[in-house]
């Protein structure tokens, strides 16, 4: 049986996208894990200092931006299914509004950062060395995983936007929308970081 | 010596309709280009770096100062790591035969991602641009060794920022070559090639994508945090804050001990299908070396302790790291001896690419069980950070991964171009390489145990005889090199037509023309047998 293959895109194959995209999300997870493992280890060596950098985080403020994440994070899946059902219009402002929570998360984020440099908590200031042993340790790694993960809500919004872009002209459609679940999975990861960050900062006294 | 030049019967995959020129190159998603393209710039970063090594013999030459001071030779041994372990070592086989030959071995059409490939290339071309930048501005290239250790790396006012994140950048093209190498041998194989049929460069290689995958977060995070320390100030590794710089060699070696088998696993990979093609031979446990490659990138996860047992580290945990570097030398051996096994009773022929896998063995083997002495913790208290280890490393890197490649390039070359290099000359720049090697780093060995340093610009007297040795070594293996390189420019451009088949290998990149077409294959093959039945071809 002779097959003829033209070489500028060889078959679709949805299947193959979605497993790249799968071991890319494994790599994201290594990301963080290998500052998870930085916590537990600086939290095993500095349990008291840990517990009241803890006290210090506006639990409100942690748990709408939860609350915030979860539905972006519905709202993201609601609009995969819109597209699979051909509703374009429908899908687009579900994703419209995935990034209008984005955004909202985002300035919570920054008052919150702001309230901390405020009290004269900032990076690469003095400050830091006057707090008891390993609150410093605490807050570093706060900023550092929160403003990491901040980066990975920018890269997710702008991911979606390509998306809604692409549902716009027609290339994603309810027949090819393996894009689509790929940015609805990259987001996914983005909230499921958030929901152990949230407990690890916030929660566990 | 003017021989006509012959034309080749078919320009393959060289012969482009729409683009022309340059842009046919760098904006190219065929995977024959892009693995050219690579092994264009790697050969390029090979041979900077060797020529800096020279420069760091040159220097040893004699006790005290020679050619440069002692910052100079620091600066210019880290940037021999760096370009040798990120510009060639880690990307060299996957990159260039990865990308060349996986995707007509399996019987596919090119790889699952084209455009995350060619990608890939630019984060790597990127990477470099960045590296070598440090040298050109403020206090020049790091002078921390490739490993960045904190809190030197933190405290130094060398480029070190700039060189941590080109390792970053390039670590991302790293990961992102391995998730186009899975997807591509889960997706992309042809029919009736079921996965005990997959030739064993493919097994090398998933298991070496699933290291680079699973391996390089880790330290892409690690530099992430060297970075945030030098420019922001959050200092998870400084000791005023209450952080721990030992914190940053366990992240580190997380990492770059698997690093060590993403580059020695898919130079195993080649030597597996070399090895049969020059015996006649069927491979001898085949299940046994498919298996042995994901134990080795396995167990390779658990043993990065060995890199730290003088550096603090509780007495049970040296124990168990200890144990569990013997442990991994197992499934190394297991190909070693299966690579014998087939070998014996066989019909060798002794070609190029033979003789470098001939010499990969002999001197893996003695990196390998020098590497047993680091291993063991008594003998290695003794031998840590001494000649010893520079030597053992090289063996095994340069030994092992560098012969490899130069195997591969020896072996795929006339399915590349379509034309033969001169095979006389490929035979003595082999000889004049193994013996320029074994007298530049033997005689490390032997000062290792006597008790020479590494990384110092100078040494007591009782050392000159030795150094005198290695550095003379360091010539004839630079010799052998160029003459290897002028050899295979040389076939490159005017070599005789190699015909598709000149080995009369059983894989599937034979099947192809040589060089292969841009579909890879007029008619899709389908497989039917295992990958080395010799049986049937005469």
């Amino acid at each position: 049986m002779e097959q003829v293959i033209t070489h500028q895109h060889p078959h679709r194959d949805d299947e193959a996208s979605k497993m790249g995209m799968w071991l890319f999300l494994f790599t994201e997870l290594l990301l963080f894990g290998g500052l998870f493992l930085v916590f537990s280890i600086y939290r095993y060596m500095n349990q008291k200092a840990f517990a009241a950098g803890g006290h210090e985080l506006d639990v409100f403020i942690g748990t709408v931006n939860t609350i915030i994440l979860i539905t972006s994070s519905m709202t993201i899946a609601v609009s995969i299914a819109a597209i699979q059902q051909d509703k374009k219009k429908l899908s687009i402002s579900l994703m419209v509004l995935t990034i209008f929570l984005a955004i909202i998360f985002l300035i919570n984020k920054y008052f919150e950062w702001a309230h901390k440099f405020e009290h004269g908590l900032a990076p690469g200031t003095d400050s830091f060395l006057h707090l008891p042993k390993g609150e410093a340790l605490f807050f570093l790694l706060y900023f550092f995983m929160t403003g990491l993960h901040a980066l990975h809500v920018i890269a997710g919004s702008v991911f979606i936007g390509v998306i809604i872009f692409k549902v716009k002209n027609g290339t994603i459609n309810s027949t090819n929308f393996v894009q689509h679940e790929n940015a609805g999975l990259y987001w996914h990861l983005v909230d499921i970081i958030w929901i152990f960050l949230f407990p690890l900062f916030y929660l566990v006294h | 010596m003017s021989k006509e030049r012959v034309a080749l019967p078919t320009r393959g995959f060289f012969e482009n309709k729409t683009k022309k020129g340059i842009s046919s190159w760098i904006f190219t998603t065929d995977h024959k280009r892009i693995a050219l393209l690579y092994l264009y710039s790697i050969a390029f970063f090979f041979l900077s770096a060797a020529i800096l090594g020279i420069l760091m013999k040159i220097e040893l030459i004699a006790p005290g100062k020679t050619i440069m001071n002692a910052s100079t030779y620091n600066k210019t041994f880290t940037l021999h790591g760096v370009i040798m372990i990120f510009l060639f070592i880690i990307p060299g086989i996957p990159a260039v035969f990865g990308n060349f030959i996986l995707p007509l071995i399996i019987g596919a059409e090119d790889v699952a991602f084209p455009r995350i490939n060619l990608l890939s290339w630019y984060f790597y071309v990127g990477g470099a641009i960045l590296a070598l930048s440090t040298l050109f501005f403020g206090e020049g290239t790091a002078d921390t060794g490739w490993t960045f250790y904190a809190p030197y790396s933190v405290r130094t006012g060398t480029n070190v920022t700039q060189a941590v994140l080109a390792a970053f950048i390039l670590g991302f093209s790293s990961i992102l070559t391995g998730l186009n190498f899975l997807t591509t041998i889960h997706r992309m194989r042809a029919k009736g090639m079921d996965w005990f049929k997959m030739p064993l460069f493919v097994w090398a290689t998933y298991a070496t994508a699933w290291i680079q995958i699973l391996a390089t977060p880790v330290i892409g995070i690690t530099l992430l945090m060297i970075v945030a320390e030098r420019t922001l100030g959050i200092g998870l590794f400084d000791p005023s804050l209450g952080g721990d710089p030992i914190l940053y060699q366990h992240l580190f070696w997380i990492y770059s001990h698997p690093a060590v088998y993403i580059m020695i696993l898919p130079a195993m990979g080649v030597i597996s299908e070399i090895i049969p093609v020059f015996t006649r031979r069927r491979i001898f446990g085949y299940k046994a070396i498919a298996y042995s490659s994901l134990a080795i990138a396995f167990v390779g996860y658990l043993v990065w302790g060995h890199h730290m047992f003088t550096a603090g580290m509780s007495g049970p945990s040296r124990v168990i790291f200890s144990i569990l570097t013997f442990l991994v030398s197992i499934p190394s051996a297991v190909k070693i001896f299966n690579w014998l096994a087939t070998m014996y009773k066989g019909s060798i022929d002794m070609q190029p690419p033979m003789l470098y896998a001939m010499g990969f063995i002999f001197l893996f083997m003695i990196g390998g069980l020098t590497g047993l002495l680091l291993g063991a913790l008594a003998t290695d208290t003794h031998l840590t950070d001494t000649a010893f280890v520079v030597g053992h490393f090289h063996y095994v890197m340069f030994g092992g991964t560098g012969f490899g490649f130069f195997a591969a390039m020896h072996y795929w070359f006339p399915k590349i171009y379509g034309r033969m290099y001169n095979i006389k000359r490929a035979k003595s720049a082999f000889w004049v390489i193994f013996v320029g090697f074994n007298i530049l780093y033997f005689p490390m060995l032997i000062m290792g145990i006597m008790g020479l340093p590494r990384r110092y610009y100078d040494y007591l007297p009782q050392f000159q005889p030795l150094e005198i040795l290695s550095t003379v070594g360091s010539w004839i293996l630079f010799t052998g090199l160029i003459i290897m390189l002028v050899n295979i420019i040389k076939g490159m451009k005017s070599g005789l037509p190699a015909g598709d088949n000149p080995w009369k290998g059983t894989t599937l990149e034979w099947q192809t023309s040589s060089p292969p077409i841009l579909e890879n294959f007029k008619i899709m093959p389908e497989v039917t047998e295992g990958p080395y039945e010799y049986d049937n071809i005469k």
